[in-house]
């Protein structure tokens, strides 16, 4: 297969950036979207002419969540339920121009090119996102007893990657789906309960500190969640927020 | 003189651990404040040896390369976690865990570290519990279970096909309320170039920040290494892409031995190799071996019939019962799908080498779940499984619900790594290796599951005790001052590295280098080994290593984000540790676990082990560039179990 692709070149933060055409040829059906990106730069290392392209990657297999790629306009590209590096070829047709952006919202700027700084979600889960246990306090793990409902219900938003593509689909650059899916899923624990209002209460600050937008409902960030984490975290979000105000 | 003391206690085995803790020194709460502490790398091991240790008090700087901690390639594992808490009643026991594991291992663990690791495993369970880790759960709330392979007993808690990640997320929680209370500080986007020794001991790292390109230099009074295994030597592999041999390898270079390196777990469940524009390997989950059952057809025309199809895994489905060998089933009665995965991946090489593999390159088996599907209904194998089954069919647009997988072995994981004593420290003074780094409990061969214990393990419940012995002579040294003339020729050591590799300027890439790689340690130092082609393999590897030198490529922006830069560091590293590694298997004159020699084998074609004169760790001392390392080995000594034939049939 053979593709043009436009992809975002950025030297760095503070530099302005553009799009920029290349072309890949003889490209295997089966072979991932970030394989292909490898193939152009090896063939941009040898000519020697610019530097290769700058993407986040690492495990390649769906779960570290260090890569995203909004492909075509659409966060992780046109496939759904899986991250860029599970896009594999077969999703597009050979002679398609493809357009490559990175992540864009103003909490992740621009390092270079298509890798973009998420620091700001790990500051929002060190403002509360656990449980404050020290290591040696816990007692058998059989005394909390969790219904089957509750343990996966805990799971499915816990499932979260923290690869940020909510936010790059929220018209509003919001990380409601990701701060609501860390406190749904202590929420729903008997463990994580005690701390849950403070939980929502801190990270909610730190999230509007960090100059994430506002919710407004469309459900875009659900629909492009490589976890398929579910929109109802949101209102369970809402549920421990209103109680934190009363 | 035999410079390994493993510090092994004396005393009978249950009571080792105890009797240890009790006469190793203790820091005071007031002098931990004073105490600086270095971790390198936030997968189980570091993330939850960070935490703990920060919550004991001492100030913790912990280093990763990835973006986030959360990152850390532990994420990606995939089945479960071993603990002997015997809840489902089935005679499970810390001694029955404690068994199982150094048999799976093949009987080349030490008796001491392996029976701690059975011991502390169940308090990793409740520990994970309390920060909220959702592991499966049975209909009235209590815990589920599951088997792995290697074991009769059900001890492995789950949850779903992500238990590595909800681990990962538990410790990494743990790690970011420390960062919140600043006693840790994170530094993310960082890569370990080079230890800093100060009068012998073990005082600091060099790092480069992968941002900036600039090289930065960080001091502490103990640097504790957790960066992983090696597996990506391999370069087709089930690791990440950046999981690198980097800490390990340095640190060998600064006088750190290096334990058992040609010991490497080849998990049998992976999807194929296809093509050659493929960058790695996924694995398919081991649990899947509970409800699945490998095959290939009994007829070698029918499985040439199946290297033309245009489907092969379809054309599958229409083969008749009588027609198909379920090899494992046959060779090993008792355990049946469920052998542990040395012994799975060369079964499975085995039939291919025969002529009996199925997809169009010839290695390939089959993954079938048509029988538990008629047994169990599409509902109960889709919350089992659903995930995995959705990975397969993304991947490979075949849908393992209507017909079966098509897996191959793969470089997984790796048993040997630094050698550490019983305290987890390495031959240098304060500096420890925990986790995968390490090369202590799993012998020759890991079970499934226990990977996710030891990390755990070692980082909850052992290190946050052991280094306040070391430490505890250390509370009147001040802070570690970076401006030192060690810290100054360390850093200019690595700049140097850094330009010779920026100015080769050749005409090949850093991936071309570590294909070749590849073609040359899966061939010759993969899942079976053979005497002349180990001897091959180091003249290939020593040609690679000089072509490396000589003609690499890489883009000459030292000072911004330069992914190429560390790429060739990576590999540069892996080239000289592969050669190590063959060095490795070519010594070791038996067979034992993941280290298959074709010229010690039994009439059946199972592993012979030598345990007369093989029953060692081996540690390797590095002795300058260009020079043979020394060799030397520690000798295991087995006073509570016997060793025998490890029997699956």
């Amino acid at each position: 297969m053979n593709f043009t692709l436009k992809i975002w070149r950025q030297k760095d933060a503070k530099s302005e950036g553009c799009f920029k055409k290349y072309t890949v040829s003889d490209i295997n059906s089966d072979t991932t979207f970030l394989e292909m990106l490898d193939i152009l730069n090896n063939s941009l290392i040898l000519e020697g002419k610019e530097e290769p392209v700058a993407f986040s990657h690492d495990c390649r297999e769906g779960i570290c969540g260090m890569c995203g790629l909004f492909i075509n306009g659409r966060a992780h590209g046109p496939d759904t339920g899986i991250t860029t590096c599970q896009l594999t070829m077969r999703n597009f047709k050979t002679g398609d121009t493809i357009i490559v952006e990175p992540w864009r919202a103003k909490p992740f700027p621009v390092i270079k090119d298509l890798i973009v700084d998420r620091n700001s979600f790990d500051k929002i889960l060190q403002a509360g996102g656990y449980i404050s246990v020290n290591t040696g306090s816990a007692q058998d793990a059989n005394s909390h007893l969790i219904s089957q409902k509750d343990a996966e219900e805990a799971f499915d938003a816990s499932a979260c990657i923290g690869c940020g593509a909510c936010v790059a689909t929220c018209k509003n650059s919001s990380a409601m789906l990701f701060v609501a899916a860390k406190i749904s899923h202590l929420a729903r624990l008997p463990q994580g309960k005690i701390e849950a209002v403070e939980r929502a209460k801190k990270m909610v600050a730190k999230m509007d500190e960090l100059g994430f937008g506002g919710c407004s409902n469309t459900g875009a960030c659900s629909v492009e969640c490589p976890k398929n984490i579910s929109l109802t975290h949101i209102a369970k979000l809402n549920r421990e927020f209103l109680k934190a105000k009363f | 003189m035999n410079k390994l003391n493993s510090k092994i206690p004396e005393g009978s085995l249950n009571k080792k651990w105890d009797k240890h803790k009790l006469n190793i020194k203790l820091v005071s709460p007031a002098n931990k404040n004073k105490l600086d502490i270095i971790v390198v790398g936030t997968g189980l091991a570091g993330s939850s040896a960070a935490a703990s240790l920060a919550e004991l008090g001492y100030n913790i700087k912990v280093f990763c390369f990835q973006d986030s901690p959360r990152r850390a390639h532990s994420i990606a594992a995939q089945g479960g976690i071993n603990a002997a808490k015997n809840y489902q009643n089935d005679n499970d026991s810390v001694s029955r865990l404690f068994y199982d594991t150094i048999k799976g291992g093949d009987f080349r663990a030490r008796e001491a570290n392996t029976y701690r690791l059975a011991e502390l495993s169940g308090a990793i369970i409740d520990q994970s519990v309390a920060q909220g880790v959702p592991f499966a759960r049975d209909y009235a709330g209590y815990l589920d279970n599951r088997s792995f392979g290697g074991t009769l007993v059900s001890r492995t808690f789950y949850a779903k096909g992500q238990t590595g990640q909800q681990l990962l997320l538990g410790a990494y929680g743990a790690l970011n309320r420390q960062i919140h209370t600043g006693k840790i500080k994170m530094f993310p986007n960082r890569e370990m170039l080079d230890l800093v020794k100060i009068d012998g001991k073990a005082r600091g790292i060099i790092i480069r920040n992968l941002i900036t390109g600039k090289i930065e230099k960080y001091g502490a009074h103990a640097v504790v290494i957790a960066s992983g295994g090696y597996a990506n030597v391999f370069c087709l592999s089930t690791n990440a892409m950046g999981s690198n041999a980097g800490c390990i390898w340095q640190t060998y270079k600064k006088g750190a031995f290096f334990s058992n390196p040609c010991f490497v777990q080849i998990h049998p469940t992976c999807i194929p190799v296809h093509g050659e524009q493929q960058s790695k390997l996924t694995l398919m989950s081991e649990s899947l071996r509970n409800d699945g059952r490998i095959w290939v057809p009994k007829d070698k025309k029918t499985a040439e019939k199946l290297r033309k199809a245009e489907n092969p895994a379809l054309e599958a489905t229409k083969i008749n019962e009588d027609e198909r060998d379920y090899y494992l089933e046959r060779r090993y009665p008792a355990y049946g799908n469920l052998v542990p995965r040395d012994v799975a991946s060369r079964a499975a090489k085995e039939r291919c080498d025969a002529g009996y593999g199925v997809n169009e390159s010839g290695n390939a088996v089959f993954l079938d779940f048509k029988h538990a599907l008629k047994k169990l209904g599409k509902k109960e194998i889709e919350k089992r499984y659903g995930n995995l089954f959705d990975m397969y069919d993304k991947l490979t647009a075949d849908n393992p619900y209507k017909m079966p997988m098509q897996i191959y072995p793969a470089a997984h994981y790796t048993m040997g790594g630094s050698w550490v004593d019983y305290n987890l420290m390495t031959t240098i003074p304060g500096l420890y290796s925990i986790g995968e780094a390490n090369f202590s409990d799993h012998g020759a061969n890991r079970l499934g599951a226990s990977a996710l214990m030891q990390g755990l393990a070692d980082g909850y419940f052992i290190l946050p005790y052991t280094i306040g012995d070391y430490l505890s002579n250390d509370i009147n040294s001040p802070s570690i001052d970076i401006n030192s003339p060690e810290f100054d020729e360390a850093t200019k050591n690595v700049k140097n590295k850094i330009d010779k590799l920026l100015n080769i300027d050749g005409s090949k890439t850093v991936d071309f280098f570590h294909k070749e790689l590849y073609n040359i340690m899966w061939n010759y130092v993969g899942i079976s080994r053979k005497k002349e082609e180990l001897i091959k393999s180091l003249e290939l590897i020593k040609k690679l290593k000089e072509d490396f030198w000589k003609d690499v490529k890489i883009p000459k922006d030292e000072y911004t984000v330069n992914q190429e830069l560390e790429k060739a560091g990576r590999v540069a590293d892996f080239i000289e540790l592969a050669e190590l590694m063959a060095k490795d298997a070519l010594n070791r004159n038996e067979s034992c676990g993941g280290h298959f020699r074709e010229d010690f084998q039994t009439d059946e074609g199972e592993a012979l082990r030598d345990d007369n004169n093989c029953a060692y760790v081996s540690a390797w001392e590095y002795k300058g560039e260009n020079e043979e390392p020394i060799m030397h080995k520690e000798n295991l000594v087995f006073e509570n179990i016997k060793l025998s034939q490890r029997s699956y049939k």
